[in-house]
C-alpha cells in the first residue's frame, strides 16, 4: 500500500506551479488573482494543458470528491467487464457488483450537484492492474477504498457548509464498509477489515491530505489535477 | 489520524510563555517521533502529553464536551459489550480475531475520548453506565452466539449513525471533527464486517451496507436503528431518478445520520 503513495505523475506539474506561487513574494490576494487567471495562462503554463482545476472552497472539495469518485467508478466499470469478475464467486460478484453501482451513483451525484462547476471527465490509466486476476483486482480495490476513506476523513475539516459535511459523512462510511468487505475477501476472518496498517493505537483511522491523496491517485489518473486553490485552513 | 496534525491544530491559548514553550517543544518531540516513522509508538504515547495544552482553539468547549461525552457513552456500551462477550466464551473461536480487534478499538475509543475530554477540554468524562444487554430479559447475547452477533450489528450500525449525526455539532473544531470522522469510519468497518459475518453464517441476508432501511432478521426492537436509511435524495438530488440505478443500491450508497435523542432512545434499551 505505502509504495503506491509515492508515484507522482501529473502532480509534479502542480507542485511546480505551487512552488512558483510560494517562492514569489505575492500577497495572498495577488496569488488568488493569478490562480483565477489560470485558465487563461495555459500558454504560459503548458503543463496545465488538458488538466483540471478543482477550484476553491467547498466547490473545490466537492470537485476533489468528484475526482476520486470518477476514479473509483471507472475502476469498477472495468472490473465488472473483466475476466476475473466473469468467473468470480457469487459472494465476490455481489460485493463488487454492488460497489460498482454505489461508486457510479456517487460519481453521478457529485456531477449533478456541482453542475457547471464540475471538473471535466478525468482520463484514467489502469494498465498496472490485471483485470483477469483476482488478487490484482482486489488489491487495487482495497487501495481505492482505503484511499477514499482517508481522503474524506482528511477533507472534512475544510468543509464550510454543514450540509456538504453531512453528505460527505454519508458517503465516507459506505466507502469504509466497502473497504472492510474487500479486505475480508482478501484475508477472510482476519482482523484486516480494520487493520493496524490504517488504525492507530487510539482507534483512529488514518487521514490523508489533498496532496497525499492526489499523488496516490496520480498512479491511475493521467489528467493533471490542480488542487492549489483548495483550502489550507 | 496522525497526532502530529492534531497537535498542529491545537493552539496554545494561554498567555503564559512557559506553557507555550512547553507546547512547542513537545510538538517538536512528536515531529522527531514522526521522522523515525514510529507511527504506532507515537500514537500510543501522546495523550498524557496533551495535558500541556490548555485549550483547543475556536469552539465552544462546553458544547464539545457534551458531544464527546455522548460519544463516550456509546463507546462505553460497545466496549463493555465486547469485553463481556469475549469473557463469556460465546464467540466462536474462528471469529476471535475479529471481535478481539473490535473490542480493542472500542477500548481505545473510550480511552481517547476520556483523555480528550479531561486533558484537552478540561471537562469531566462520563463514567461508565450500568448496562443490561439482555434488555430486560429479552436477549441472551452471552449464551447465544447469533444473538451476540445480531446485537453487535445493531450497536455498530447505531454508532455509525450517531457519529455522523454529530459531525455538524463539532465542525467548528477541526481537531475534534477529524478525530470524530476517524472513529466514524472505524465503526463503519466494524459494521460491515459483522453484517457480512452474520450472512456468511446463514443468520441473515444483509450485506456490508444497509439496503432500504431493512432490519433483516434483527429483532423488531431494532427498527429505529435503520429507519431513514432508505433515503435516496441527497442535497436535493434524487439519485435514483438521476442515475436509473435501483433504489436498493442507491440507498446502500449513502448512510444516514441519527440525532442524539434518536440514538439515546436506542441505547436506553440497554441501560440498566
Amino acid at each position: 500500500m505505502k509504495n503506491e503513495l509515492i508515484k507522482p505523475q501529473g502532480l509534479v506539474k502542480n507542485a511546480n506551479r505551487r512552488q512558483f506561487l510560494r517562492t514569489g513574494t505575492l500577497s495572498v490576494a495577488a496569488a488568488g488573482l493569478l490562480l483565477v487567471g489560470c485558465n487563461d495562462d495555459e500558454d504560459m503554463m503548458p503543463p496545465m494543458d488538458g488538466g483540471v482545476m478543482l477550484g476553491s472552497g467547498d466547490i473545490g472539495i466537492l470537485n476533489y470528491a468528484y475526482a476520486l469518485e470518477q476514479l473509483e467508478a471507472a475502476f469498477y466499470a472495468t472490473v465488472i467487464k473483466g475476466g476475473y469478475f466473469a468467473n468470480a464467486s457469487a459472494e465476490e460478484k455481489q460485493v463488487l457488483g454492488d460497489v460498482e453501482k454505489h461508486e457510479r451513483a456517487h460519481k453521478e451525484f457529485f456531477k449533478a450537484a456541482l453542475g457547471s462547476a464540475a471538473i471535466a471527465d478525468l482520463e484514467v490509466d489502469f494498465s498496472s492492474i490485471n483485470f483477469g486476476d483476482r488478487m490484482s483486482v482486489l488489491t487495487a480495490a482495497k487501495t481505492f477504498e482505503d484511499l477514499g476513506v482517508a481522503a474524506y476523513n482528511g477533507a472534512g475539516q475544510f468543509i464550510e457548509d454543514v450540509n456538504y459535511l453531512v453528505i460527505a459523512g454519508k458517503i465516507v462510511s459506505v466507502e469504509a464498509r466497502h473497504a472492510a468487505a474487500i479486505r475480508d475477501l482478501i484475508n477472510p476472518g482476519s482482523a484486516d477489515f480494520a487493520g493496524d496498517d490504517l488504525i492507530d493505537a487510539n482507534g483512529l483511522e488514518r487521514t490523508l491530505n489533498f496532496s497525499q491523496v492526489l499523488t496516490a491517485a496520480s498512479t491511475y489518473v493521467t489528467t493533471p489535477i490542480d488542487f492549489s486553490q483548495l483550502p489550507t485552513a | 489520524m496522525n497526532l502530529l496534525n492534531l497537535l498542529d491544530k491545537m493552539c496554545p491559548e494561554t498567555s503564559s510563555p512557559e506553557e507555550k514553550d512547553m507546547f512547542f517543544s513537545r510538538r517538536e518531540a512528536f515531529r522527531q517521533f514522526g521522522d523515525m516513522g514510529k507511527k504506532v509508538a507515537m500514537a500510543a504515547v501522546p495523550l498524557g502529553l496533551l495535558s500541556a495544552l490548555p485549550k483547543v482553539a475556536k469552539a465552544d468547549t462546553a458544547s464539545l464536551i457534551g458531544v464527546l461525552n455522548f460519544a463516550l457513552t456509546l463507546e462505553h456500551l460497545e466496549y463493555r459489550y465486547y469485553q463481556m462477550g469475549i469473557e463469556s466464551g460465546v464467540i466462536a473461536g474462528a471469529d476471535a480475531a475479529i471481535f478481539n480487534k473490535i473490542r480493542d478499538h472500542e477500548l481505545a475509543h473510550v480511552n481517547f475520548l476520556s483523555e480528550v475530554i479531561s486533558s484537552v477540554l478540561k471537562g469531566t468524562p462520563v463514567s461508565e453506565p450500568a448496562f443490561d444487554f439482555t434488555a430486560g430479559g429479552n436477549f441472551s447475547p452471552f449464551t447465544d452466539y447469533p444473538t451476540f452477533l445480531a446485537l453487535s450489528q445493531a450497536f455498530e450500525d447505531t454508532g455509525v449513525r450517531a457519529y455522523k449525526g454529530q459531525a455538524g455539532n463539532v465542525m467548528e473544531n477541526d481537531v475534534v471533527l477529524t478525530a470524530a470522522l476517524s472513529i466514524h469510519s472505524v465503526e463503519a468497518r466494524h459494521a460491515s464486517m459483522v453484517r457480512r459475518l452474520r450472512t456468511k453464517k446463514g443468520q441473515d441476508t444483509v450485506k456490508g451496507w444497509i439496503t432500504n432501511g431493512s432490519i433483516g432478521t434483527l429483532p423488531a426492537a431494532t427498527q429505529a436503528i435503520y429507519t431513514g436509511e432508505e433515503n435516496v435524495t441527497h442535497g436535493g438530488v434524487n439519485v435514483v431518478n438521476l442515475t436509473g440505478i435501483d433504489a436498493g443500491a442507491v440507498s446502500e450508497g449513502w448512510d444516514e445520520p441519527l440525532n442524539k435523542d434518536q440514538v439515546l432512545g436506542i441505547a436506553s434499551l440497554f441501560l440498566a
